[in-house]
């Protein structure tokens, strides 16, 4: 059983703002949808080893080459708040460097 | 002009070779054809014309210059709207990735484009691909062709509905819990999901990683062969696709085939002798329409008369699955869809004065009922206090699962049963109940739990002329197999080539 603090609790760690109506639904729907699943209570997995994945994976290394990135500018062209700020270094080069943009972090 | 609505690839490469029509006038036919029709289905987020015009100029200028015309040259595809291409959005079918062109392409499009094949447009879709009916997107509902009062399936309805109404040859979706056979099964046409790693993933937006897979739509299972041909091998950009997977076909295991799935076919006499097939019994019982039935019945005899030998088998656990995925799947996305922030892609809440709100008022009001139902129950499953009795609990159960199917295919070589228990449902039927909504993916999900291929073929019509799907299912990297039995069956059962009312209306 799921209580409405519970979804409050949960909504918070998965950054989300719910209203009073989405609260209730979720409180109501999540309820019921675990205890449909309690029934995995009744399957004997003692000893047995969590699977995170279908096939045998194993990590995986690639070889040390330098490869070319889209630059900062192509990547930073899908953020809702980026600039880019261009300066020269002491040796009269141009440098330039580009940011995204977030409201206040802290007080 | 030249019909080329609902064709197979290999009628449309046959008609570009042969000169009676261009790649840009088979292009422009199919964009037409869509733009008269997908008002009222909605397959599309967004028409690729541009794209889809420069690709087919390219196949015919090297056509004329005295090339060959590559595996899929001139012929239309549609891409679901999870598989990036730059200098279109890639939506996802979500509010929060509206306006969002991602600045790098998709392994699988790389591969489909180097092909010769020529992009229709952007499929429709479950917001990230989570939903069974295609009526969680964003942007619009997708209807079915074969009766618009009835969902396509989901969550790759787009383009299965792109395919089923002659919008295009072929499709591509994405395959977590049964989004390409459900949407295929219900739409009258073949769809597979391929063994996972078979595919690269990289340019698939995440929804949940252990799960995912790419695979085909089309109107025949050659054609699914040949598309997946194109697009299968490993990348180095995405660390789970297989290594050299066809070096594990041609051992002792799968002696006869090869990376060529068509040929495996061509080369096939249509025989199933000596191929074992087990009926998943589990998924026989309640809730399963009468039609339905007789259409597995009917197709069981077909198995039988081509040779195969048939009988029930159980599978442990398989009724224990739809649990096992709900969590397992949920976990994984309510961690992969925390990078939608605001701050590097996609949309941004403006108003915010401090980080945190502007997280949590961006996520709220970018995500749609569904996702953010579904990171709650991800969130919980794996929150302080929960983790070991739902999501280890899960990823246990997720192994006996695995190794009750690899019992049963010490047995079999194939394992069938309905693709879904119904026919397409109505539109609205089923959205309140998202426990109801769950369930009709009940025959499809143990098979990405597993890991293993599976592929839908029409297998009859039931209620109100709605098609009905065949799975069938192998082992780890038996797709070439798989769809050498699939090839048999469909011959032999003889639905391959009804089109719907959609993808005749133009001729």
């Amino acid at each position: 059983m799921i209580t409405s603090k519970d979804v409050e609790h949960v909504a918070k760690l998965a950054r989300l703002a719910l209203t009073e109506d989405e609260k209730r639904l979720y409180t109501d729907q999540l309820s019921r949808i675990l205890e449909y699943f309690a029934q995995l209570n009744a399957v004997n997995t003692d000893g047995v080893e969590p699977m995170s994945h279908a096939l045998p994976v194993v990590n995986v290394l690639r070889e040390d080459v330098v490869e070319t990135p889209p630059g900062h500018k192509t990547l930073l062209a899908t953020a809702p708040d980026a600039e880019t700020v261009t300066s020269s270094a002491p040796d009269g080069t141009e440098e330039s460097k580009s940011f995204f943009r977030v409201p206040k972090i802290g007080d | 002009m030249t019909d080329v609505i609902g064709k197979t690839i290999s009628e449309i490469k046959q008609l570009i070779s042969s000169k009676q029509i261009s790649a840009r006038e088979v292009a422009t036919l199919h964009i037409e054809h869509a733009k008269r029709n997908d008002k009222e289905t909605n397959a599309f987020i967004c028409l690729t014309e541009e794209l889809a015009l420069k690709q087919a100029d390219a196949v015919d200028k090297n056509f004329a210059s005295g090339g060959e015309l590559p595996a899929l040259g001139g012929v239309p595809i549609c891409l679901k709207d999870n598989i990036c291409v730059p200098d279109y959005p890639t939506t996802c079918g979500s509010k929060i990735l509206e306006n969002f062109k991602p600045p790098y392409q998709a392994t699988s499009a790389n591969r489909l484009f180097e092909a010769g094949a020529v992009c229709i447009g952007k499929g429709n879709l479950d917001e990230f691909a989570m939903g069974s009916s295609n009526e969680n997107s964003a942007f619009s509902i997708t209807r079915n062709p074969w009766n618009l009062k009835k969902v396509p399936g989901g969550s790759s309805g787009g383009p299965a509905v792109a395919v089923a109404s002659g919008y295009s040859s072929i499709g591509f979706g994405s395959d977590t819990g049964g989004s390409i056979r459900l949407p295929a099964s219900f739409c009258g046409i073949v769809g597979m999901k391929p063994t996972y790693g078979l595919v690269s993933r990289f340019g698939l937006v995440a929804y949940a990683s252990s799960l995912d897979q790419i695979g085909p739509f089309g109107n025949s299972v050659e054609d699914c062969a040949l598309a997946l041909a194109v697009i299968v091998g490993k990348d180095p950009k995405d660390s789970t696709s297989i290594d050299d997977p066809f070096g594990k076909f041609n051992t002792k295991k799968y002696p006869a085939l090869d990376m060529n799935f068509a040929k495996s076919l061509t080369g096939h006499d249509g025989s199933l002798k000596g191929i074992k097939i087990g009926v998943l019994n589990d998924l026989l019982g309640e809730g399963l329409e009468s039609e339905v039935r007789a259409a597995t019945e009917n197709g069981i005899k077909v198995f039988k008369e081509l040779g195969a030998e048939v009988d029930e088998v159980k599978v442990d656990h398989l009724d224990i699955a739809l649990p096992v995925y709900y969590i397992i799947a949920t976990a994984e996305a309510s961690a992969n869809l925390s990078r939608y922030d605001g701050v590097r892609y996609g949309a941004r809440d403006k108003d915010s004065q401090d980080l945190m709100s502007m997280y949590m008022s961006t996520r709220s009001a970018g995500f749609g009922a569904e996702v953010k139902r579904r990171i709650m129950l991800g969130t919980y499953a794996l929150s302080t206090g929960y983790y070991d009795a739902y999501y280890k609990k899960a990823q246990q159960v997720r192994r006996l699962i695995k190794e009750a199917f690899d019992k049963a295919f010490e047995k079999y070589d194939v394992l069938i049963s309905p693709t879904s228990p119904t026919v397409a449902f109505g539109l609205g039927e089923k959205t309140d109940d998202p426990l109801t909504m769950y369930l009709s993916d009940i025959a499809t999900i143990p098979i990405n739990l597993a890991g293993l291929p599976g592929i839908s073929v029409p297998c009859g019509f039931g209620r109100e002329g709605l098609p009905i799907g065949m799975q069938l299912v192998g082992p780890q990297l038996s797709d070439a197999r798989l769809l050498t039995v699939a090839h048999a069956f469909e011959k032999s059962v003889g639905f391959a080539s009804k089109r719907s009312p959609l993808a005749t209306v133009a001729r």
